[in-house]
């Protein structure tokens, strides 16, 4: 992992690791094989991308990972401790491993700043000052400076987003799992998103595990892609972006960025195909 | 302080605009035409069938007469103490089902054992008219006074259980699991999601019931009670001094849109958010 930020802050912690899992439906008799047997081993402080058509089942392994769902067999775990496996069919859902939802989940009857005290107040280690003196610091740094006392309705979707992000980071969570979060910008807005991510993550070292279905974020952000077939869903090919970080849009003109697409490219389309052709619903 | 100065002013900004806006004029003209057709077709034309209504000079003589030939005006004591217990009886059966039925509304949308256990047998009694009830309220309860508060209470109580209930029900997912992922326990997840997210249903629930209680409590009086504007309106009928029936009739109009009201600005205190968020029109 040459790419990995090489600096003595860097988490030894956050490692996920996925092991032989397999995710089967039973809605109505029918199983469904949402995810099979898919093992990725992903090194604490990555930025891994997961790539793949709608409806593959990608959302369904964050959902594992997170803890919302339970997994049919085999295991996952975070730093080498048992998040679930059998005998702990569902993880337990916990501040170690935080969501971005796809399409935002900060609440909407709370300001921004309560939004983003939200949890370290909800877990009560911290006195109320000083998790609103950290929350007001974060939101500053964040260039959120002014919209503390707005609630969510009333900024700009960008904006949201990145309240929802640094809501997340509060809690100092040793993941970020982030379920195509920018699907419903505009790519002015997403390209600024993006570069405010990048700025996030050099001050904040986590392991982000980001799904998404656009290739140029994907290669943008990540130190790895891992392409995933369509449903059901494994990885088919993982390709490495050695473009060094830290990274700036300059980086999509590059003529390693355009290699790099192009490796990618044909394998991405010919699982979109097939998903297509498949019938496979939004997802 | 910034927030109530913010509210003040759109408060303000509102009332100027509506000035501004051809609504206030209009509304003029509307009760214009249905008092002069009142006017016209009773005093003017005296169209078959409406010989015996009372008219209009007639009504307004009778309401604003320091004298009044039936002995009800806004010059007697006795016009307020009709409105005074009418009004106190909606007052406690509105706060006993808003009290009774948010709980009740929010348990039955949070626990799928509660609703399996209560909500069949609640579908079964709600569609059960007030008046039906009559009869069990008055071998029920004793004196005047309770029956007509429990039949109030009824029809505003289920109105506030169910569509609290819907409220629950309506709040995405998203929010919960954030808020899992955040470390919130199940009960600081009710606390802070599932009470705040049911809000606007409660409140359109609220409005439901103040509007269901008038309508029963009107009902109520005609059959038990000595007092209350639907007994001024029951009596009236039968003594025929039918002038004091239209009197009872705008009275408890006026009284109806009063209440509706306040229980609408109390909705917009609480839920500051989304007035700001409609303000703005959304995004």
């Amino acid at each position: 992992m040459s790419t990995l930020p090489k600096d003595d802050s860097m988490p030894i912690k956050g490692a996920i690791r996925i092991e032989d899992v397999v995710k089967v439906y039973d809605p109505d008799g029918a199983a469904v094989m949402a995810v099979d047997h898919c093992s990725i081993d992903i090194p604490a402080g990555e930025i891994c991308m997961i790539v793949g058509p709608s409806g593959c089942g990608k959302t369904t392994l964050l959902n594992t990972i997170a803890g919302f769902h339970g997994l049919t067999s085999g295991h996952i775990y975070l730093d080498d401790e048992v998040l679930c496996g059998p005998g702990k069919e569902k993880a337990e859902p916990g501040s170690d491993r935080i969501v971005v939802f796809q399409n935002g989940a900060l609440f909407p009857w709370k300001t921004n700043l309560d939004n983003i005290a939200f949890g370290p107040m909800m877990e009560g280690k911290l006195s109320k000052d000083e998790i609103y003196e950290k929350a007001r610091k974060m939101m500053v740094d964040a260039g959120l400076e002014g919209t503390e006392d707005s609630f969510p309705g009333e900024v700009s979707s960008g904006l949201r987003r990145r309240v929802e992000i640094v809501r997340a980071l509060m809690n100092e969570p040793k993941v970020l799992l982030f379920d195509e979060p920018y699907r419903a910008l505009d790519s002015l807005t997403k390209s600024v998103m993006h570069e405010a991510l990048l700025d996030i993550y050099y001050k904040n070292k986590v392991t982000i595990f980001f799904i998404t279905h656009d290739l140029e974020e994907a290669i943008f952000l990540g130190h790895r892609l891992i392409i995933m077939s369509s449903r059901p869903c494994k990885p088919k090919k993982i390709v490495e972006v050695d473009i060094p970080h830290p990274r700036d849009y300059s980086v999509l003109t590059s003529p390693r960025f355009r290699e790099i697409m192009n490796e990618a490219k044909g394998v991405v389309n010919e699982e979109a195909r097939k998903a297509f052709e498949a019938g496979e619903k939004e997802g | 302080m910034s927030q109530s100065n913010a509210t003040m002013n759109l408060t303000m900004y509102r009332i100027s605009s509506w000035l501004k806006s051809p609504k206030p004029y209009l509304m003029f003209v509307g009760f214009g035409l249905v008092l002069s057709f009142w006017y016209f077709s009773v005093e003017v034309w005296k169209l078959p069938r409406f010989q015996d209504m009372p008219s209009l000079t007639e009504v307004f003589e009778e309401w604003f007469s320091e004298d009044p030939y039936y002995g009800l005006s806004i010059y007697t004591p006795e016009y307020y103490k009709h409105i005074g217990i009418s009004l106190r009886r909606i007052a406690y059966a509105f706060c006993l089902a808003t009290a009774l039925g948010v709980p009740l509304g929010l348990f039955l949308g949070w626990s799928q054992k509660l609703r399996e256990y209560i909500f069949p047998l609640f579908e079964l009694l709600r569609p059960i008219p007030v008046l039906a009830w009559v009869p069990l309220a008055i071998i029920m309860f004793s004196g005047s006074e309770t029956p007509v508060i429990f039949l109030t209470f009824l029809a505003s109580f289920f109105a506030t259980t169910l569509n609290t209930m819907l409220g629950v029900e309506s709040i995405d997912e998203e929010y919960s699991r954030a808020a899992y992922c955040l470390g919130a326990s199940r009960w600081q997840t009710f606390v802070h999601v599932v009470v705040p997210g049911a809000m606007p249903y409660i409140f359109t629930g609220l409005q439901i019931s103040i509007g269901v209680a008038w309508f029963s409590l009107v009902a109520g009086e005609m059959v038990s009670g000595q007092y209350g504007l639907g007994y001024i309106i029951n009596t009236a009928y039968i003594m025929v001094q039918y002038s004091q029936i239209i009197i009872g009739m705008i009275t408890l109009g006026l009284f109806g849109y009063v209440t509706s009201a306040l229980v609408r600005l109390a909705g917009d205190y609480m839920m500051q958010w989304r007035v700001r968020e409609l303000a703005l029109g959304g995004d």
